[in-house]
């Protein structure tokens, strides 16, 4: 067996486990502090990604100007959503809420398609290209940037969370959102942060991707749907569990597109995540480190 | 003057048509119906078969959504499995309609009660990821298993035949769908009259309280979901008749959002809100299409962006419907109706 190659395939797998990770994380803060299951969260990164494609390319912004406006537009992307069309539907039924995000999801996409076409456009090199040796195999230097940037973000969102005012008023509401209210922290105010971060932490998703591929187009909604597994291995309300899910879900996904590939000619790397999320649910449905809901009379 | 419905006895309150005026309608709609194709060209027959179709795979979709409240997003995998699973029986063993159609539904019916079994265990959202995923390994099976399938190339299907007489052209694949859809209401509607109509409605309400009350909730959560999946099975098999040729590429994730769409937007737990549902959501594109073709002179690009058009109103309705009308059309009629019918002294 070629050992190379496997190193290959899992480096890949860390690279793309890394932006699912951070997708997922964006997708179980919201699950946490609102319990609403954002099923455009493929979207944001999206329009994030074309956003700052946008900046760099028509109005030559430079790189980190473009991410910061990029930023600031998600986070009130992230709260105009949150606002219109969640808060109206606080406490309705679960598949209404299903519902708006899928509704959602196609307004994000005919928006960006109807604006941009459904062609690749290429992505400015943010990073350098060159390959950098690591041990016996080569690795794009973006790929390292991309791991880089995701363990700094992860690291700033732990903090956050840990110690800052706002990190732990949002962890009250998660865990109670009574309790939150009657210690004097604005329950909504707290939905809205959490929208914002999801949709920015899925927006840095969306421009690693792009630097990474080089190009972008329609395909990066379905990074959407590629994080329900991950975040059903993580455990829905664990964002520790996000991130290890991320990693073993690109890991599992790339060494499936290497080894079943060729067996079957092609396709298995697409479906692999989905056939693990089956088999979590069978075996193990509440994920790695998700809290179990036990229902009680 | 009437104010007030004030029914005396359980018959009249389980009637379907409440009053006679109703059915003589009813009866007026039939014979206009079924004379539709002699008066309507070929195109907009075409609409209006897809329509019939899509009013089965909706109320199939909303007997195990809107009336059991169980998720799913597999719609479109169901129905490619009965499509292919007709068009196999139809192209390899030579068998009629009158076979293939009801055993596509039965085999629907199968793999949508095997998807169903972990329903007991997962529920709610996790249901909804399952069913995601049981449609992207459908969707991998159908490309990949090419000997029943065709593979990407796709499945090319007869026309049904009955004796001698061949359903090949729209007019008369109309008769066929409508004869097939008015039968699914008709059970339909019917369903929710007997005991198994009504436990799966006390399992969408409360399920604890509906397993105390004594109904079992593996058993009817599998009945729905078997009787959903035919319904959709029998969809399929009408959507691989009426577009001759189908591939893995008929039946993308969208399909699934389209159908969600449809009960939603005609109303949930509503026979008659699938089909208004249905109706609006095949038409949609189609009157999108002629205001573009309208537009055109003025805006030429529109024409080519009438796909994301369709995306772009589909999800705002969606996104109206339920914030401001969350039982859908059905329920807005219903309610202008009660309006007029006790005007002007309802309370």
């Amino acid at each position: 067996m070629d050992y190379t190659f496997i190193l290959q395939l899992i480096i890949n797998g860390l690279v793309v486990g890394s932006i699912y990770a951070l997708v997922a994380t964006g997708f179980v803060i919201i699950y946490k502090a609102t319990s609403a299951l954002n099923l455009a969260q493929g979207e944001f990164l999206m329009v994030g990604a074309y956003l700052c494609l946008n900046l760099l390319s028509k109005y030559q912004v430079p790189f980190w100007q473009a991410i910061l406006i990029t930023f600031l537009f998600s986070a009130i992307l992230g709260v105009a959503i949150e606002r219109l069309i969640l808060r109206p539907l606080i406490g309705s039924h679960l598949i209404s809420v299903i519902m708006v995000t899928l509704g959602l999801s196609s307004i994000l996409k005919a928006l960006i398609q109807l604006a941009y076409g459904t062609d690749t456009i290429p992505f400015p090199e943010v990073f350098p290209s060159a390959p950098v040796q690591i041990g016996p195999i080569p690795v794009s230097q973006g790929y390292l940037y991309a791991i880089g940037c995701v363990t700094i973000l992860v690291v700033i969102l732990t903090t956050f969370f840990k110690y800052s005012k706002t990190g732990v008023a949002m962890r009250a509401t998660a865990s109670s959102q009574q309790v939150a209210l009657s210690m004097g922290i604005s329950v909504k105010k707290m939905f809205a942060i959490s929208w914002a971060i999801a949709a920015i932490v899925s927006s840095v998703g969306g421009i690693l991707l792009g630097t990474i591929r080089g190009g972008i187009d329609m395909s990066l909604s379905f990074m959407g749907l590629k994080v329900l597994p991950v975040v059903i291995l993580g455990g829905l309300d664990s964002i520790l569990g996000a991130i290890i899910g991320g990693i073993i879900i690109g890991v599992l996904e790339n060494l499936s597109g290497g080894f079943i590939d060729p067996l079957v000619g092609g396709g298995a790397k697409e479906v692999a995540p989905y056939i693990a999320l089956i088999l979590i649910l069978m075996f193990k449905p509440y994920g790695l480190f998700g809290k179990k809901k036990i229902e009680r009379v | 003057m009437r104010c007030g419905d004030f029914k005396t006895s359980y018959a009249a309150d389980m009637t379907i048509f409440e009053s006679g005026t109703a059915r003589v309608m009813l009866g007026l709609f039939f014979c206009l119906l079924f004379t539709l194709p002699l008066y309507v060209p070929g195109y907009l027959l075409d609409i209006v078969n897809r329509i019939g179709i899509a009013i089965i795979g909706a109320i199939g979709l909303n007997i195990l959504t809107g009336f059991t409240g169980q998720i799913s997003l597999g719609n479109a995998a169901f129905m490619a499995i009965g499509a292919f699973s007709c068009g196999y029986m139809g192209t390899k063993f030579g068998l009629p309609f009158y076979i293939c159609i009801p055993m596509a539904g039965i085999i629907t019916a199968f793999f949508g009660m095997f998807v169903g079994i972990p329903s007991l265990r997962i529920k709610g959202l996790y249901l909804a990821m399952a069913t995601l995923a049981a449609h992207f390994i459908v969707e991998f099976l159908v490309v990949k298993w090419e000997s029943v399938t065709g593979g990407v190339a796709g499945l090319s299907i007869p026309a049904p035949k009955i004796g001698s007489f061949s359903f090949d052209s729209d007019a008369k694949l109309f008769f066929l769908i409508f004869v097939l859809a008015i039968m699914s209401v008709l059970f339909a509607k019917n369903l929710f009259r007997t005991k198994v109509g009504k436990a799966f409605v006390a399992i969408r309400d409360q399920a604890i309280s509906a397993e105390v009350m004594g109904v079992n909730l593996l058993k009817y959560k599998l009945f729905s979901f078997g009787i959903s999946s035919f319904y959709v099975g029998v969809a399929g098999a009408l959507i691989a008749y009426q577009a001759k040729i189908i591939s893995p590429e008929t039946f993308p994730v969208t399909v699934a959002i389209d159908y969600l769409g449809m009960i939603i937007i005609g109303g949930l737990g509503s026979i008659l809100g699938s089909i208004y549902g249905a109706i609006f959501i095949t038409l949609l594109p189609e009157l999108l299409r002629m205001a573009t073709s309208a537009l055109a002179g003025s805006f030429p690009e529109l024409v080519n962006k009438l796909a994301a058009t369709k995306e772009l109103v589909f999800g705002l309705l969606v996104i109206i419907f339920l914030i401001f009308e969350p039982s859908g059309m059905a329920a807005r009629w219903h309610s202008i109706k009660n309006y007029w019918k006790l005007y002007p002294f309802s309370h």
